[in-house]
């Protein structure tokens, strides 16, 4: 389980949000939402520390994960799968290799363990046939599956996906919803979506916090959302062309 | 203000690079490529710059040097010994500081501003282990070699240039070379060329990793990484000329 406290963030004079606190239970999927610039991004990347907050706390099973030190951080954040927006895959390696990349480095697998290990991997999001290509050879929706081979490959506990489905055509983004509703399921794995795409919200989350006017403006089941008469969250789906 | 903040952050990531450096096993495949990449991929340039200094050098001592009571060792023995503790090791590591500085800043500039460096610490790798280490490891073990290299290629244009334009035998001039010579000289020189690679890897590093904003941010950290490398490179020079001379 993961518990945010009263975080607040700011970079500078500016501040990004204040008094953020919300849960995630195991086996949830989060979805955090707002328009750009509203400090999504910024919040998924305290979960696994790669930014810390000026106060507050996140608790992973209790442990608050800004107080550990270096090494022990390195540990925990390989309880983290995390895709990124633009997949963050490394392009002087084969896309096969950026899947193996982890299990190189931390695990006791000989090379034809890795090879089966990765093939699990890219099988699950469909891309077992991805042979050698280099990440520039790919499309958009390419990347971000190998991208979520890489994520997965290491069996973690949590998964955070940072804007899945942007830039993506509406039927790539489908099978990009498909594949976090398929972890979520198959791999039993506690998901954090940040998206601004309401189609995919509706799709995946079982929770949602909506973040806006440098607040945690917002935060309920998914069922609570299409009874909530909040003006801001409305508003805001409401130009997402949706209607809940 | 923004000096202090830049100094910090050099120091601390030099820290970090140097406290993490016992996990040998995370860089040990990066620093063999990146020594190719520093040392063995430079030396065409480096040959290159320094056949044509060491031949230009004899041209224009030849030149200044023309009063007849002068012996024409006396040209082989300035321009070898110029090579040797100055020349080799700072005109290399100037060419490096773009070719091997705008290299590094680029491509850490790229990994920061595309996430790569956040993906390296959110897989569990300590990113300055893996990416500033082995580069900066290797700037410091090769540029010993380039400078060498250097030493060798410009005292081959000096025989060159006394052969094509006649101004002194390529007798005299190895005379004049091996009279002043000194390991002294020598030791001179490869200090100098491992402080050059320290500057120019780990200033490129720093530059690169802490890159910020796009296109733009990579461009500004490469021009940053490499007119750094050159000022730092120079002051260096002469604080090792006032120390060890």
């Amino acid at each position: 389980m993961i518990e945010i406290k009263n975080l607040t963030k700011s970079f500078g004079d500016t501040l990004v949000w204040r008094d953020v606190s919300l849960s995630v239970e195991e086996g949830e999927t989060l979805a955090v939402i707002g328009k750009s610039g509203s400090g999504k991004s910024v919040l998924m990347k305290h979960f696994n520390v790669l930014l810390y907050p000026d106060s507050g706390e996140v608790l992973i099973d209790g442990m608050n994960v800004f107080e550990i030190r270096y090494a022990r951080l390195r540990k925990l954040r390989q309880r983290f799968g995390v895709l990124f927006q633009g997949a963050a895959l490394f392009d002087s390696i084969s896309a096969f290799e950026n899947v193996a990349f982890p299990l190189r480095f931390f695990s006791d697998l000989n090379d034809k363990q890795i090879d089966d290990r990765v093939m699990e991997s890219l099988e699950l999001v469909n891309l077992a046939d991805i042979g050698n290509k280099s990440p520039a050879e790919l499309s958009g929706g390419m990347k971000k599956r190998i991208g979520l081979a890489r994520a997965i490959v290491m069996k973690p506990e949590y998964l955070l996906y940072d804007e899945p489905t942007s830039g993506l055509d509406p039927q790539t983004s489908d099978e990009i919803n498909d594949l976090i509703i398929s972890m979520a399921d198959t791999l039993d794995i506690t998901s954090i979506v940040v998206t601004h795409d309401m189609h995919s919200v509706l799709r995946v989350a079982d929770k949602v916090a909506f973040l806006d006017k440098q607040l945690l403006s917002w935060y309920g089941t998914l069922d609570e959302m299409r009874k909530s008469d909040h003006e801001d969250l409305n508003a805001f789906v409401r130009a997402s062309e949706y209607t809940i | 203000m923004q000096l202090f903040v830049d100094v910090g952050s050099y120091c601390r990531l030099i820290y970090e690079a140097i406290r993490s450096s016992t996990e040998v096993g995370m860089y040990r495949k990066s620093v063999v490529s990146e020594m190719v990449k520093t040392g063995l991929d430079s030396l065409p340039i480096i040959i290159l710059a320094g056949f044509f200094t060491g031949a230009v050098m004899t041209i224009q001592t030849s030149y200044q040097l023309v009063a007849g009571f002068i012996p024409p060792s006396t040209i082989g023995a300035i321009v070898s010994q110029s090579l040797l503790i100055e020349l080799a090791a700072v005109i290399s590591a100037l060419v490096l500081a773009g070719r091997v500085g705008a290299r590094i800043a680029t491509e850490l500039g790229t990994m920061a501003v595309s996430e790569q460096i956040d993906a390296l610490e959110s897989m569990g790798f300590n990113s300055v282990t893996y990416l500033v280490m082995p580069r900066v490891l290797a700037g410091v073990l090769m540029f010993p070699v380039i400078y060498v290299a250097a030493v060798v290629a410009g005292i081959c244009g000096g025989l060159m240039a006394s052969l094509l334009t006649g101004t002194l035998p390529v007798s005299d001039f190895m005379l004049g070379a091996r009279q002043v010579f000194t390991p002294a000289d020598v030791s001179f020189g490869v200090i100098k060329s491992f402080v050059f690679g320290y500057i120019i890897t780990s200033i490129s590093c720093f530059k690169g990793y802490f890159a910020v904003g796009g296109a733009e941010g990579v461009g500004q950290a490469t021009t940053q990484a490499a007119v750094l490398s050159c000022i730092y490179i120079l002051v260096a020079d002469f604080v090792l000329a006032f120390l060890l001379l």
